[in-house]
């Protein structure tokens, strides 16, 4: 690689495009020397279910406490496949690219790319690069596709919380919004809040191992935060959902932070966090999965499903009192992923 | 954050609403209370205090959220300098999306206008300094907290010797409205939570002479729930008792005299002006304007611009419900044509709003 910088031609599809994808991408990403010259990538046919799924990632800055684009895109595509319950296989990368993004800051994000995947036993099978003029992008987005598949016959769904669940969550929230957020607007905090970004996909393959059909619901409450993602859940499967405001596992930097800047934690994004529903019974259990996970030392039962008001979330507050939990309405935190 | 925990103890929140209740039970009217601030209202929604207090306490929101308080004149003025070329509009988050008569700061932004959400005045300097050769204003929205920091700023962009900063002056002042609103024979206010941060820079004997013509108690009250509680309770005795005062339960904070340094800030860079108030109207010294030495910073005289005329919503209750004459289910847009992702009026857009309080936490 001659220029320290990307420019123009690396988009081209030309000569320059073949140097970056064959010194860069490909080797790091991919691991091998020399990239299948083929338009798609082959899998071979799964038996059972398939999960697919896709996400862009615009996150400002590109860096941040904890991990960056690229680590992020890796997890936000690995975590939604596991919440349907899937077990990831492949997943594509697409590079949109702003003429004059240091070569060496791409290098760090695919190598983390690549760590990412790594971790999650997922391989990057297939990608697309394009470079766009100064301006018309911002440093770096990212687009991943993943492949999953579902070797199981359980039904988890966000249409499948039952009255009688237990609603646990693997660790603290709106630590990832408020890492960025903390990062961006230079916020001078005592000390350092750093995203929860991480691979789920293997603590959900022991709470479906373990669990089996007392595992009714999962889902990882990113954009919107815990509040917006369990409002969607007690709608779709038509049930309440209360909350108990001291079981919260809350960072103290988080909640100072977001006290400060009128925040509520509960509509934080978070990108390494899983919101589990299962049978009153099997709680327990799952919480002992949970914790025993590096994912999920923190993890807590946080609330209870019933039937009593259809699609309504509650929460219990400190002091015995009750508010009613809504979905995030507006913009909240823009480009936090 | 130990405070946060402190003062959310669930068996001290217990014990004081318990002595509440046996404080009013035998009282023989329901003791109307106004919580002046909006931060207050959100705490109340927040913790769900309306409901562990007994029927015989009314809690009523008041006219201290800055925004909602913002007439839609001063949104059309902040339309009209958006739509300006070589402008950036540095604003607190929520002003952008407060609708104006026909247009907003976030319409603005998707019509190509600049539009910056700060954290602080400050971070308008650093726009201004960072881009010479375009016009920085800053939307000066708020009461006595945050107007010392905007005085700071203006001080800063003088010593900088920056041309390109300005601010739209919309500053507010307590207790100028708790007055009118004491003074106002449809409502019945029977005590006033007085507002916790402004009271830390005005002091709580700034409200001396609002007791003295009205007779009406004062209690400046902390944002946390035992503040709270305790703020009612303490109220509550003084209205059993026939009494008028003003009390202080916030003196972790807030001393008699207030934050002299901030008002001397403010006294340097503002002078008192009458001052609209959405649906209170003009109410005389409850505003501050740049004094003429400041006059450069001044985005009203440094830009001329047409506005268009105000029209507020028709049927909008914002007016009402700012002077706690009625509550947000009362109003007819209320969920259904006035939502926070779709808001008509101001108070369901702020954070701090009465309205938006109740759609997000409403039970």
């Amino acid at each position: 690689m001659k220029s320290d910088v990307i420019l123009l031609g690396h988009g081209s599809g030309g000569k320059l495009s073949h140097q970056l994808l064959d010194d860069l991408i490909v080797p790091i990403l991919s691991g091998i020397d020399q990239r299948d010259q083929n338009d798609a990538a082959v899998l071979a046919a799964q038996h059972g279910r398939l999960a697919f799924t896709t996400d862009s990632y615009v996150v400002d800055p590109i860096f941040f406490p904890g991990g960056n684009i690229g680590d992020l895109a890796i997890h936000g595509t690995v975590n939604d496949l596991a919440m349907a319950g899937a077990t990831p296989v492949a997943i594509s990368v697409g590079l949109i690219i702003e003429e004059g993004l240091a070569i060496s800051e791409l290098k760090k994000i695919l190598e983390s790319m690549r760590v990412a995947a790594g971790q999650a036993d997922v391989t990057i099978v297939t990608g697309d690069t394009k470079v766009v003029p100064r301006g018309k992008a911002d440093k770096l987005f990212i687009n991943t596709s993943g492949i999953g598949v579902i070797e199981h016959d359980l039904e988890i769904s966000g249409s499948n919380a039952q009255a009688g669940d237990k609603i646990l969550i693997n660790g603290t929230i709106g630590d990832h919004g408020m890492a960025v957020l903390a990062c961006r607007e230079g916020l001078e905090l005592e000390s350092a809040i750093v995203t929860d970004s991480a691979p789920l996909n293997g603590m959900v393959n022991e709470l479906i191992e373990e669990l089996g059909e007392q595992l009714h619901t999962l889902r990882d409450p990113t954009r919107g935060g815990v509040a917006t993602t369990l409002k969607e859940i007690a709608l779709q499967s038509q049930v309440e959902i209360t909350l108990s405001e001291t079981t919260l596992p809350i960072n103290p930097s988080v909640n100072g932070a977001c006290a400060i800047l009128g925040l509520d934690p509960l509509f934080v994004a978070n990108e390494g966090k899983l919101l589990a529903f299962v049978a009153e019974e099997a709680a327990d259990q799952a919480l002992a999965i949970l914790q025993r996970h590096l994912h999920g030392e923190q993890a807590a039962i946080i609330g209870e499903v019933t039937a009593t008001a259809p699609g309504k979330v509650r929460l219990k507050t400190a002091i015995g009192g009750l508010r009613a939990i809504e979905m995030l309405a507006g913009e909240h935190l823009p480009r936090i992923c | 954050m130990k405070y946060q925990t402190e003062f959310r103890d669930p068996q001290l929140a217990k014990g004081l609403l318990e002595t509440i209740a046996a404080t009013v039970c035998d009282y023989p009217q329901v003791i109307t209370l106004m919580e002046v601030c909006g931060t207050h209202t959100m705490a109340i929604y927040q913790h769900g205090i309306r409901a562990l207090l007994p029927e015989k306490i009314r809690l009523i929101s008041g006219p201290g959220c800055p925004v909602c308080v913002t007439p839609v004149s001063y949104v059309d003025h902040a339309v009209a300098l958006a739509r300006r070329p070589e402008t950036i509009i540095a604003t607190f988050g929520d002003m952008v999306r407060v609708p104006g008569s026909s247009s907003s700061l976030l319409h603005e932004q998707a019509r190509g206008a600049t539009i910056k959400i700060v954290y602080s005045p400050l971070d308008a300097v650093t726009l201004a300094e960072k881009n010479p050769a375009t016009d920085v204003v800053f939307l000066g929205v708020g009461f006595e907290t945050t107007t010392p920091t905007i005085a700071g700023a203006i001080l800063t962009a003088a010593g900088k010797n920056l041309d390109n900063f300005y601010v739209l002056c919309s500053h507010k002042t307590m207790p100028g409205p708790m007055a009118a609103l004491a003074g106002d024979p449809e409502l019945q206010v029977d005590g006033y939570l007085c507002p916790a941060h402004v009271s830390a820079i005005i002091g709580a004997n700034a409200y001396q002479p609002l007791v003295d013509a009205y007779q009406v108690p004062c209690v400046v009250t902390g944002f946390e729930p035992l503040d709270v509680l305790q703020g009612v309770l303490m109220l509550a005795r003084q209205v059993i008792n026939g009494e008028s005062r003003v009390e202080n339960q916030y003196n972790r904070v807030v001393k008699a005299d207030g934050n002299r340094k901030a008002q001397e800030l403010l006294k340097q860079v503002f002078e008192p002006c009458d001052a609209d108030w959405r649906g209170i109207g003009k109410i005389p010294d409850s505003g501050l304007q740049l004094r003429s030495d400041y006059a450069r910073f001044d985005a009203a005289q440094q830009f001329p611009v047409d506005i268009e005329p105000a029209v507020e919503h028709q049927g909008c209750l914002c007016g009402e419900i700012l002077k706690g004459k009625v509550r947000p289910n009362d109003c007819p847009l209320f969920r259904t044509t006035c939502t926070p992702e779709d808001p008509v009026g101001a108070c369901m857009v702020s954070s701090e709003g009465t309205c938006a309080a109740e759609y997000k936490y409403g039970t």
